[in-house]
């Protein structure tokens, strides 16, 4: 937002940013309508909606709000050729592929190790250490929680277990990146070889070909019994994951904590700028060794839940990338919880979405596989809003 | 890099502009290199073999021996005069099969190692890998009835091109939008994961019509396969690419070194405020730089694809690490020309070395070995990005322990220094 884009709206006037995104809102309308329940059957009315969404847009654009009008405009392009595309498609397959509540349901079912290994992100980029390592964590999670689930006996020992081993691949990190000052990105790239290395080295050499046994005790589901289970509510909420609700729940907590607590407080103090907060003698490097730790056992626990809880065993490299879609949560949702609830469940949704396209189109589901990286990369890109990395991250602390 | 600059470095780490300049990997790059030149790469290798050993013990095998077998596997004991008979064929094979590893994780460290002279992190190799073996299969397989030095000059300048373009993306938005090209990469190769996924899954616009059930490339045309020079070529014998590979390593040395833009690129990686004031277009810099990046990234698969694959499976475009070993193979090669091949031929021979179909299954499990190497890598990345490790082992002698206990950073710093100077810091 520059100066000039502040003149050029006088006082008393709309705003042209509340503009682009009443433009935003429009385009995802215009695509909405054609999809149960409204099921327009005429891409006319998106026509326009999306028309609108482009006029707004290029309002936004020419009174200066350059990032959010050019949003507006590619949204609402997007918006018309999605209408058109849904309104020649059979209504029997749109219902299929969207029923809303099931789709809740995957999506919560899919965001859930994201939101782990993101609140995680989260507690370690704002402490100023970059983790690209929560991949490697989440997986160390998923191996061990599902070799102590089996060992001892019980989840929730699966789970301590997970947590304590991304714990510890977590202190390798911070040892190397805090202590040793390394290139952290270089750093958090080793954790993830190491990781795939120790956990495919045990797994096959404890298990063998024959792969974790098949009755291992799982994290069960939260029935609510409260709500009607042939409902919208009950088929989307009505039997999610104890862990889902856990993840949720840590996300006021972590974003009271960041922003309403004394420790918060310092821990993002250390992360902006280190200097001061060293200066009124806050133990800077021993507050960043704590949140990489914590980051990696969280990150441990969503990839626990893959294992653990979702699908009760485990095969090698099973995060599949889940940690770098985490990461582009973190960014996605400018390093804040809720933001990172917001960016899983966006992320959760489109892997969704592509679960269930292909009932509709054989190969189309695939690229949805594609929409975490397609978003975050026009999120970063700055489309949506700025998008801004704690101060110091990535910047080794030296003590004076 | 002299002792006093280091010394001068060390005095001014708390100021922010340094700090700043601290961060640039190329900047740390040049710091190192001039630190330990051979000897901290070879011993951090050697560190990082030990480790795997110790895993290696604890799980109740014999690593002195396994590593034996993981060598004889590389077909490295080829070159020793007295291995001779149905020994020597072995070996032969196998060494072709390191060889032709090697001349890929040539080709994606250089894409790598560029970057990082710029002071870009490129971990985005794999995307560019992977755009680079999807065109280069598309022309391979649907273009017939050519002469073959056509046909393989074609797929190779597409897949650079095509590299080139994708990792262009992230350059273009590092200079216009300030995105941080390790943010960017990361996408970028998601993308092209799930893209060729799509293309090649069953019932894709590119899967092979004539195996309806296996979400895989047509093969490409006999015109566009690489010619075997060395063994034979229905056994993956090696192919003319590993020269193509050496080839282009001249090419990275003397653009780095003799060239406007290798002199820009030097500049720009060391302090891009100081090469912006001096009047070079540091975001045209980025561009380039990346647009090379991609295209030795695309060679790398194009070769690959043309040499001995011939077509694309979608498992293999998901399960492929090249791109990440790349990071390694540049890393542990310092980011020069001479460094990256011998830092490939490393972790090729580590890899055929561990394959189920090179080691001997008596002596070590290869399902096992295959982690092994995954460990190896990761060790090696771990201590390349610090250097202060393998210095102090190499300093005091007195182990790894003693570094972890020093309680300050600043210290360790000093002790660094101390080391560049008395190791001799060339410039």
């Amino acid at each position: 937002m520059s100066a000039g884009a502040i003149a050029a709206v006088p006082a008393g006037t709309v705003s042209p940013r509340r503009v682009a995104i009443t433009g935003i809102v429009l385009a995802v309308l215009a695509w909405v309508i054609t999809l149960p329940p409204a099921l327009v059957r005429t891409p006319v009315p998106s026509v326009i909606l999306g028309i609108a969404a482009v006029a707004a847009g290029g309002f936004a654009v020419a009174a200066g709000e350059r990032r959010p009008g050019v949003g507006a405009i590619a949204l609402g392009v997007v918006g018309i050729a999605g209408a058109i595309l849904s309104t020649r498609a059979g209504v029997g397959n749109l219902k299929v592929v969207f029923t809303w509540s099931a789709l809740v349901a995957a999506a919560l079912r899919y965001a859930t190790p994201l939101l782990f290994a993101a609140l995680g992100g989260i507690i370690s980029e704002r402490s100023g250490v970059i983790n690209i390592g929560l991949e490697g964590m989440m997986l160390m999670g998923c191996f061990f929680g599902i070799w102590g689930a089996d060992v001892l006996g019980s989840w929730v020992l699966g789970l301590l277990v997970a947590a304590v081993a991304g714990g510890l691949l977590a202190l390798v990190h911070a040892v190397f990146s805090i202590h040793l000052r390394a290139n952290q990105v270089v750093s958090g790239t080793g954790i993830n070889f190491l990781a795939l290395g120790i956990t495919g080295y045990f797994f096959t050499a404890h298990y063998g070909p024959n792969g974790t046994p098949s009755k291992i005790s799982q994290v069960p589901n939260v029935k609510l019994p409260l709500i009607q289970h042939d409902g919208f509510f009950g088929a989307a909420i009505g039997d999610a994951n104890l862990m889902t609700w856990l993840g949720i729940a840590l996300v006021p907590l972590l974003a009271i904590f960041l922003f309403r607590t004394r420790w918060g407080l310092r821990l993002r103090a250390v992360g902006e700028k280190p200097r001061a907060a060293d200066t009124v003698g806050l133990p800077v490097l021993r507050i960043r060794y704590l949140a990489v730790v914590v980051s990696g056992m969280l990150a441990a626990l969503g990839g626990a839940y893959l294992s653990v809880a979702f699908v009760g065993s485990f095969s090698q490299d099973m995060t599949e990338g889940r940690g770098f879609i985490a990461l582009a949560a973190v960014i996605f949702g400018r390093w804040r919880p809720l933001g990172a609830l917001v960016a899983t469940l966006v992320f959760g949704f489109s892997s969704a979405l592509a679960d269930r396209l292909p009932q509709f189109s054989q190969t189309a589901g695939t690229l949805f596989q594609a929409l975490p990286y397609v978003l975050t990369l026009v999120a970063v890109a700055g489309v949506i809003g700025r998008s801004r990395p704690p101060a110091a991250s990535g910047i080794p602390y030296v003590k004076e | 890099m002299s002792p006093e600059d280091e010394e001068l470095e060390v005095e001014l780490a708390g100021d922010e502009h340094v700090e700043a300049a601290l961060r640039s990997p190329a900047r740390l790059n040049a710091y190192v290199r001039g630190l330990g030149g051979a000897v901290v790469p070879i011993l951090t290798t050697v560190i990082a073999f030990v480790v795997a050993g110790l895993v290696v013990l604890i799980t109740g095998h014999d690593p002195l021996s396994t590593y034996k077998a993981v060598f004889n596997g590389t077909g490295l004991n080829w070159l020793f005069p007295w291995i001779s008979g149905s020994a020597r064929t072995t070996a032969a094979l196998e060494l072709q099969q390191t060889l032709i590893e090697t001349t890929a994780l040539i080709l994606v460290g250089l894409a790598v190692a560029f970057a990082f002279r710029a002071g870009l992190f490129n971990i985005g190799g794999q995307g560019q890998y992977t755009v680079g073996a999807i065109v280069a299969v598309w022309i391979g397989s649907s273009l017939s009835g050519m002469t073959p030095v056509l046909h393989i000059t074609l797929a190779i300048v597409a897949a650079a091109l095509a590299g080139a373009a994708w990792a262009g993306i992230a350059g273009v938005l590092k200079a216009t939008l300030g995105v941080h090209e390790v943010i960017s990469t990361i996408m970028l190769n998601w993308i092209a994961v799930w893209l060729g996924v799509y293309l090649f899954q069953l019932g894709g616009p590119l899967q092979d019509p004539a195996q309806s059930s296996v979400p895989v490339s047509k093969t490409i045309a006999a015109s566009a396969k690489l010619p075997v020079f060395w063994g034979n070529p229905n056994l993956q014998g090696l192919d003319i690419g590993i020269f193509i590979a050496l080839a282009l390593v001249v090419v990275f040395g003397v653009i780095i070194n003799r060239t406007r833009l290798g002199y820009e690129v030097r500049a720009v990686g060391f302090n891009p405020d100081a090469a912006s004031y001096a009047g070079m277009n540091v975001g045209r810099s980025y561009v380039k730089v990346m647009l090379f990046c991609g295209a030795f990234a695309g060679v790398a698969a194009a070769l690959d694809i043309l040499g001995w694959k011939f077509q694309l499976f979608t498992n293999d475009i998901q399960a492929s690490q090249i791109g990440f070993l790349g990071i390694a193979v540049a890393l542990l090669g310092r980011n020069t020309a001479i460094g990256t091949v011998a830092a490939a031929l490393l972790f090729g021979s580590l890899l055929t070395g561990t394959s189920e179909r090179n080691l001997d299954p008596t002596v070590f499990d290869p399902n096992l070995a295959q982690y092994l190497t995954y460990m190896i890598q990761g060790l090696i990345v771990l201590l390349v990005s610090t250097d202060l490790i393998a210095l102090r082992v190499l300093r005091s002698g007195r182990g790894i322990a003693v570094g972890l206990r020093r309680r300050r950073p600043d210290r360790a710093e000093a002790a660094a220094s101390a080391d560049g100077a008395s190791t001799g810091g060339t410039p």
